[in-house]
């Protein structure tokens, strides 16, 4: 017993070591697309300068919502943003976040889709959503880096795997949640299954989807946080640097610029998430 | 014509039916089954034909297997074993796509809890089954605009389904199923959500509709005055096998077992006898062109009556003579009935007139009730007496 023990770190090392050789071409495609889409996202946003992005913010939420409280607060609270200087950070991680949220529903809901009509798929993909969320988000950040090196690829590598769950889980939810009688009323009027997805399941699972979303991005923005530590730079770089230079003051700020971050994207997708009642 | 022949009709939920299957064949019961191999036993041994353009009844109570029998007949479930088939093609047989189409243009279905999609308004819900056949934007709203008007929600188009009352919707179910202009209809205890009140209502505009349609349908109820109301025929099931099949009126009068007779013991039976079962094909008419009141005297005595019913000689309904009419022509020395008849508009039902109808119409009527179609044609008379005592024979009033 003491002097046996399981390889399972030396076993999990190899296989990603196997990956990485095996996967390169892979890995260095998508790394690059990514980098391009990121940088292309970061620098229009910037391009808008701060006071643009507020003005195109504020007008497509009452566009959108028709929510005076939640205008006048995202206003308050990216100009305040914008005054504590850290504006170039936090618009590279809205780009961080969005880039690895739309990797994340990009693969996450077909995923979803596919595990809530296959249930031999489903038995599969649930444990491994549980092994995903228990795992501590640090972890994560490890293989990233022999994947993708350090920097905002890696970031965005271990932040997809680390916000997919909730988008695969909410999808398979909502469509295996149909009431017995639509879907039963769907195939007795001689719908295939790919009629059925797209005139029952998705539009009666959206609300669901949509929750499930909302809880991606905000697994998304805590993870390129933390992801920092691997080059992500952005807000959760202020705090990194913060921590290594013990200024609690600029931590705390960056700290919130965080929470105004995330309290935004929240409202948004929650009203997004509603049905609109007539 | 046969529209569904159903033979040896065989379900059983399990994952082995086979030994089920050899079960039964042994003759044991639905609950030896379970006991034995867990394997239940939805429809054991069907077999039924529907006419074209007959509504046939499913009845039994919860469990008999009667909404697994019309989930088979669409096959949204796979029976064990037998056949069913609908215009000579055994459905059973048919690959995924050959089914669809069937489904599509044939089986138009109506659920119990209605089934309308939530996001749609009553219109698109209304042409779902359309857009499934694949048809054109404005060719299925137009179609299923004209199911709407059948059922009255012409206006309602643009409505949620969730803004309308329990019968509105089952209306929309219903044009749904209707705007596929689908031969069959199969109605899953389609009005057994609603208020007793509405479930009239709706059963009233289901024998109205089916009156212009003549569809064939297959309705599921457990209700047995509903089956009464609604059914040409009805076939009465029980742990899922048919106890019996028959018209209402067979079932009632005639009940082949003893669970049966249990079922219908409460049943009003005013309301299913009919006027046709009731009435005498009496011989007992005067002919008006070759009876003179000699003659109609005598067949007045012979049957012990005072009035006959005369009628020409197309068996069309002219009038009534009353025994003291015949006697004074008699007197007059005259040979032709026609200045005797009184009453040339005299009260007439038609044979389906129910019996609890009867009463009212004949409780003012100073002479006996003429049964006659909607020519005229005289079929039968319905003496006071003799309604009275049929009632009373088969158990109904009294």
């Amino acid at each position: 017993m003491i002097n046996f023990r399981l390889p399972i770190g030396d076993a999990l090392e190899a296989m990603i070591d196997f990956l990485v050789e095996h996967l390169a071409f892979f890995t260095k495609a998508s790394a690059d697309i990514i980098e391009v889409m990121l940088k292309a996202l970061e620098n229009t946003l910037l391009a808008m300068t701060a006071p643009g992005f507020i003005a195109v913010v504020v007008i497509g939420l009452w566009l959108g919502t028709k929510d005076r409280k939640l205008c006048l607060g995202s206003a308050l609270g990216l100009a305040l943003i914008w005054n504590m200087g850290l504006w170039t950070a936090t618009i590279s991680t809205i780009a961080l976040v969005v880039v690895s949220t739309l990797c994340a529903l990009i693969i996450g809901v077909p995923l979803g889709i596919i595990s809530a009509i296959s249930s031999a798929l489903n038995r599969m993909v649930m444990p491994i959503l549980d092994i995903m969320q228990t795992m501590p988000a640090f972890v994560y950040l490890i293989p990233a880096i022999p994947f993708f090196g350090l920097g905002k690829t890696a970031a965005i590598f271990s932040t997809v795997v680390f916000s997919m769950p909730p988008a695969i889980r909410f999808t398979c939810l909502g469509i295996r949640q149909i009431p017995a009688e639509l879907v039963e009323c769907s195939a007795a009027f001689g719908a295939t299954r790919w009629q059925r997805l797209i005139k029952l399941d998705l539009p009666l699972a959206a609300p669901t989807i949509m929750a499930g979303i909302n809880q991606t991005v905000m697994l998304a923005l805590s993870m390129v946080v933390i992801a920092s530590m691997i080059g992500a730079k952005g807000l959760g770089g202020e705090v990194w640097k913060a921590i290594q230079r013990l200024q609690m003051g600029r931590g705390f700020e960056a700290g919130i610029a965080i929470v105004i971050v995330a309290m935004i994207l929240d409202r948004v997708l929650q009203k997004l998430g509603t049905p609109k009642q007539k | 014509m046969i529209k569904i022949r159903v033979q040896g009709l065989y379900k059983i939920f399990g994952p082995h039916p086979r030994k089920a299957m050899d079960m039964l064949a042994q003759g044991k019961s639905k609950e030896e089954i379970m006991a034995d191999t867990r394997h239940g036993v939805g429809v054991n041994n069907v077999s039924f034909n529907v006419q074209e353009g007959e509504t046939v009844v499913v009845m039994g109570l919860s469990g008999s297997g009667k909404s697994t029998l019309v989930r088979c007949l669409n096959r949204l479930i796979t029976p064990t074993a037998g056949s069913i088939f609908i215009d000579d093609q055994d459905i059973l047989t048919m690959n995924e796509r050959e089914l669809r189409q069937v489904r599509q243009q044939k089986l138009g279905m109506v659920f119990q809890n209605f089934a309308l999609f939530p996001h749609r308004t009553v219109l698109e819900n209304a042409a779902l089954g359309l857009e499934i056949q694949g048809m054109p934007l404005d060719n299925r709203l137009q179609q299923a605009r004209e199911a709407l008007s059948l059922v009255g929600l012409e206006s309602w188009g643009d409505t949620y389904p969730r803004e309308l009352s329990g019968g509105m919707q089952q209306r929309v179910g219903l044009a749904r199923a209707l705007a596929l202009s689908p031969d069959i209809l199969l109605m899953d205890e389609a009005f057994s959500a609603l208020d007793p009140l509405i479930r009239r209502d709706m059963q009233d505009e289901l024998i109205h509709l089916q009156q212009k349609m003549r569809k064939t349908i297959v309705f599921i109820s457990h209700d047995l005055d509903e089956a009464l109301k609604l059914g040409d025929r009805i076939i009465l099931m029980k742990d899922g096998a048919i106890v019996q099949i028959g018209t209402p009126e067979q079932i009632l009068t005639n009940p082949a077992t003893e669970y049966v007779a249990r079922f219908v013991q409460d049943v009003d039976i005013t309301k299913v006898l009919t006027a046709e079962s009731l009435m005498k094909r009496s011989e007992a008419v005067a002919y008006l062109r070759t009876d003179g009141p000699r003659a109609a005297l005598r067949k007045m005595r012979k049957h012990s009556i005072a009035h006959l019913f005369v009628v020409d000689h197309n068996h069309q309904l002219v009038g009534i003579i009353s025994a003291d009419a015949a006697a004074d022509l008699a007197a007059q020395g005259k040979d032709n009935l026609s200045d005797g008849v009184v009453c040339t508009d005299i009260k007439t039902v038609n044979p389906s007139t129910p019996a609890q109808d009867l009463f009212n119409i004949m409780a003012d009527l100073p002479y006996p009730l003429a049964v006659a179609d909607e020519n005229n044609i005289f079929l039968g008379v319905i003496v006071r007496g003799t309604l009275v005592a049929a009632l009373a024979e088969r158990g109904g009033i009294v």
